[in-house]
């Protein structure tokens, strides 16, 4: 269904690929080579028979590569977008009905995101058996653990809780 | 502002930690005055992980106020062990007692805990993180021995590990001092805590280091903690390294005739006995103080009329 436009020339053609989808999100403007991220945040795997498209590293004016992910019949919730936030700082989401688009924001960063990320420090109490959602600010440049304070600046993603 | 529980020392305003310390050195001078104070209370002591020291003065200190202590004793020998949550533990103690008492090998433990109860909870020491109510005690030593405004403080040793120096080191930025921290590289402040100092703002002095010597004759408080032979793979170096961060009447030769040497205790070999009966040692004065402020700070999380810190020093 998206091989046509897989085709087009550099040029920031976004709005073509937008329109592909009848109803659900395009997530655009992910940092170059994030949209596997992308998908594990919103706990996509293709297991489910989600129907997704993916552009890795096309070129864009904003960004000089970036990533576009396409979900079809799924809108996304302000918490998937805030966690978003987190490894795709400039992404915009596009929300499309009916092959239009009917909403289209920048993300936000949040002050907290709960119960997506796990701890990387195994002394930290949420790491073991206790009945406790994960918690972690958001810093200017990282997340720290609202339980045991660790901060992690690179690699967010792979403590993404999936 | 009223706190529920104790959790970390940077939740403590220079107010809050006035208002223990002030209340300490009162109840201190008359312990009587209080004696009854909360007679039928009880407080519940929940130590994961050995501390006979720290539970021992708590249970003084809730004995004084005319209290008494439920202990759920050894880890070994209680639910815990056969794989009950902390997050139960705290439950099902919190409808005995009226606060509880934590000590736990995990960081955050305290935090989390505090999140399940709704008496007042009290960290007695989350793995690496914080010691609260040790940096009650360790400020009210300093207080009396050299006040804690103009003061130039070295806190040397095991700086990485050690939650009493990360309490310390964040309850002092409410003050005007200056912080040299002095440890082997490999054991130096974690880079949160680092980052909390400089986060503060009206910049406190922050400086690491790694010769004590190049800072000892500007200190009024040198604060030793133990470099533990565990942290090290090899035994060689173990035996270099602690060897340069340990006190005796030679090093202090270049010290102030005024300074203060504190040690949370116990100490192994950190500082040679022959500190002890000099007027550099206030270890164990400072261990004694560990009553009256556990005193202070239980009477005031436990009083519904009071809290820590009346209104806001701001
Ligand atoms: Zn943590």
């Amino acid at each position: 269904m998206s091989s046509d436009h897989d085709h087009h020339d550099g040029n920031d053609d976004h709005e073509l690929r937008v329109s592909k989808i009848r109803d659900g999100t395009v997530i655009d403007h992910v940092h170059g080579g994030q949209a596997l991220n992308v998908l594990a945040i919103l706990g996509i795997d293709g297991t489910k028979g989600e129907e997704v498209s993916v552009g890795m590293n096309v070129p864009s004016d904003r960004l000089a590569r970036k990533d576009i992910v396409k979900v079809e019949g799924r809108e996304l919730s302000q918490d998937e977008v805030d966690v978003l936030s987190l490894i795709a700082p400039d992404a915009t989401i596009n929300i499309v009905r009916d092959y239009d688009v009917v909403e289209k924001h920048r993300v936000e960063r949040p002050n907290v995101v709960e119960g997506v990320l796990s701890c990387p420090n195994a002394g930290c109490i949420t790491t073991g058996d206790e009945p406790v959602t994960s918690r972690f600010s958001v810093l200017e440049d990282g997340v720290r653990c609202s339980y045991c304070e660790t901060i992690v600046r690179d690699e967010i993603a792979s403590l993404i809780d999936t | 502002m009223r706190h529920d529980h104790l959790i970390t020392s940077k939740q403590l305003s220079r107010g809050d930690i006035e208002t223990v310390l002030d209340y300490a050195a009162e109840i201190d001078a008359d312990p009587s005055a209080v004696a009854d104070r909360h007679a039928g209370t009880l407080l519940g002591l929940l130590f994961f992980e050995p501390s006979t020291r720290t539970k021992m003065s708590f249970e003084t200190a809730m004995k004084r106020l005319g209290g008494d202590v439920v202990d759920m004793g050894p880890v070994e020998s209680s639910s815990v062990k056969k794989g009950e949550t902390l997050a139960d533990t705290v439950r099902v103690i919190e409808g005995y007692a009226d606060a509880l008492v934590l000590r736990h090998p995990k960081q955050g433990a305290a935090t989390m805990a505090s999140e399940f109860v709704d008496v007042p909870l009290l960290n007695a020491g989350d793995g690496a993180g914080h010691h609260p109510t040790q940096t009650m005690l360790d400020l009210y030593t300093i207080r009396e021995n050299a006040g804690l405004d103009d003061l130039t403080i070295g806190i040397m040793g095991d700086l990485k590990y050690g939650r009493t120096v990360h309490s310390l080191a964040h309850a002092l930025t409410n003050f005007d001092t200056q912080q040299h921290f002095i440890s082997p590289e490999s054991l130096q402040l974690p880079r949160e805590v680092v980052y909390d100092l400089h986060q503060r703002q009206n910049g406190t002095g922050i400086k690491e280091h790694d010769a004590l010597e190049d800072v000892l004759p500007s200190l009024d408080v040198l604060y030793v903690t133990r470099i533990q032979r565990e942290r090290f793979p090899d035994e060689n170096e173990y035996q270099k390294i602690a060897g340069e961060y340990q006190i005796d009447a030679d090093t202090l030769a270049a010290a102030s005739d005024d300074l203060t040497v504190m040690h949370p205790l116990p100490r192994v070999d950190e500082i040679a006995p022959e500190i002890d009966d000099t007027d550099y040692a206030a270890y164990f004065e400072q261990a004694h103080n560990g009553v009256p402020v556990r005193m202070a700070l239980l009477d005031l999380l436990l009083s519904e009329d009071e809290s820590i810190g009346g209104e806001d020093d701001e």
